[in-house]
């Protein structure tokens, strides 16, 4: 059975932009009503979320988005108009370019890029643009000092990311993450091929770095000082009103997502589960990743919902001085291990 | 062939005009901006040469790091927020018209002279040129020494940051 039908590149870019669309705006809905409405609520014993619409408060969610939609689209007078009003779409411009090179199936990829992995991360980095954007044009101290804030900080996270990612590209011997996936599933642990080798357990150390340095990267919990509310009454975003602000909030929840949906992609193994090729992967492939990146979001939420928040220096001491050394020397571990065995 | 063609002019107008945007923008931020602009379509223009890899590696190091560290610097330092602060001006303009005028005559001159007649064939060994694969080997095989050279320099000024930042 073919899955593939014939049609013009048009239409499959029509396709392929629609499904990115829309996946990362579901997304972030299904991780705001998850893990920030339901999961805190549940955690922190917070009532309020738990009571509209009866059951479960269903409601509240469906509640956000009226309100956001009815708010009085507010400018500041001595703010910088086009930069302002730019700088929303910067960010969530930079959400949506990470999830093209996601693979879901065999043959479900938006683009499989050669550099796939790199792709993601460069894009990614776009993001702190659109905010010291938001920060400056503001015109508003404690916004600026929130941007500069965020960019000391994205900065200084970035490398561990990069750093983490490596060892699994060494591992796999490729960029592509279709081809990460596969090596994943072909793979072998000391001999052992029952589960494949989600890269997990032969590159924890990549993993754990991998998650500390997103949670930086998202600006949440612990690492939250940008938006830090008791202080900086949220930073970079204290201007901003109605659908610019659900801009901002999509562009933060989207891209937990696609950072989820990488970290499942690396180190779980993505679509890929035993037992499942072909036309099932295919079918199935979408279901399975979409499962690990809720387990690996449900750990970042976790953290986001229990630890306080660092300071600056604490911050930048734990990235320069804990997590790029782990990293490297994690790289040159994997390295030799790679040439040895 | 002509596709290239259309797209390549598409960008290099758009570049230019950011780049316009750069030297003329009274607000160093907006300088900036208009410089994201003109480093993005430079990258667009390596994905047209099939050179992917480098084309990520400018999306990443320029706009993601060296324009971020230039925003906060200019924020730092002296952060023209707000409509009413003091705005960039230069009375050397036409000065500075002159040398770009030279310096553009001086470059179009030399690429004409030194690559007027040449074809790129795009095709597979070109994509296969710029992938990361082939980069990594040219660099680590045919230019490892070059590479180390700029490597100790970096880190010569990495440590000679470290020093003078130090207050001891």
């Amino acid at each position: 059975m073919m899955l593939a039908l014939e049609i013009g590149w048009g239409t499959t870019l029509a396709i392929k932009t629609l499904v990115v669309l829309t996946i990362i705006p579901l997304g972030a809905l299904i991780l705001g009503y998850t893990f920030l409405l339901k999961m805190m609520s549940h955690m922190q014993s917070r009532l309020g979320p738990m009571d509209p619409g009866g059951f479960h408060g269903w409601f509240q969610l469906v509640g956000d988005g009226l309100k956001f939609l009815q708010k009085e689209d507010i400018m500041p007078a001595q703010a910088d108009r086009k930069v302002f009003a730019m700088a929303p779409a910067v960010v969530v411009l930079s959400t949506f370019l990470i999830f093209a090179v996601i693979p879901m199936g065999p043959d479900l990829v938006v683009e499989n890029l050669d550099v796939g992995i790199f792709y993601a991360l460069a894009v990614s980095s776009l993001s702190v643009v659109g905010v010291l954007m938001a920060g400056w044009s503001s015109a508003n101290k404690f916004a600026l000092l929130s941007a500069l804030r965020s960019a000391a900080q994205l900065i200084a996270y970035e490398l561990p990311l990069l750093l983490a990612t490596v060892g699994v590209i060494i591992q796999a011997g490729t960029l592509n993450l279709q081809e990460i996936v596969l090596a994943q599933q072909n793979g072998a642990i000391f001999g052992w091929s029952g589960i494949g080798d989600p890269f997990i357990l032969t590159q924890f150390v990549g993993f754990t770095l991998f998650l500390v340095a997103a949670q930086a990267e998202l600006s949440q919990t612990p690492f939250d000082m940008p938006v830090a509310e008791s202080e900086l009454v949220s930073g970079y975003m204290v201007e901003y009103t109605g659908f610019r602000f659900l801009f901002f909030f999509i562009g933060e929840f989207g891209t937990a997502f696609a950072f989820a949906a990488i970290a499942a992609t690396l180190f779980l193994g993505g679509w890929s589960i035993p037992g499942v090729t072909g036309d099932m992967a295919n079918i199935l492939g979408p279901f399975v990743l979409f499962a690990k990146l809720m387990a690996v979001a449900f750990l970042m939420f976790w953290v986001r919902f229990t630890y306080p928040r660092l300071r600056e220096d604490q911050l930048q001491s734990l990235a320069w001085k804990v997590l790029i050394p782990i990293g490297l020397i994690n790289i040159l571990i994997t390295g030799i291990l790679k040439v040895a065995i | 062939m002509w596709g290239q063609q259309v797209v390549f002019w598409l960008l290099a107008i758009a570049m230019g005009a950011a780049a316009i945007g750069v030297v003329r923008s009274r607000d160093v931020v907006h300088s900036v901006l208009f410089l994201v602009v003109v480093l993005a379509g430079a990258a667009a223009q390596y994905i047209l040469l099939a050179a992917e890899f480098v084309a990520w590696v400018q999306v990443l190091i320029y706009i993601g790091a060296v324009v971020v560290l230039f925003l906060f610097g200019v924020m730092l330092t002296r952060s023209p927020m707000g409509h009413d602060s003091n705005r960039l001006d230069n009375d050397q303009r036409w000065a500075a018209g002159v040398v770009a005028l030279l310096i553009f005559g001086v470059l179009t001159a030399l690429l004409v002279d030194a690559f007027g007649g040449q074809q790129i064939n795009f095709g597979p060994e070109l994509v296969a040129q710029g992938s990361p694969q082939a980069i990594g080997s040219d660099l680590f095989r045919t230019f490892i020494v070059p590479f180390e050279v700029v490597s100790m320099l970096l880190l010569a000024a990495l440590v000679g940051a470290v020093v003078m930042a130090r207050k001891d």
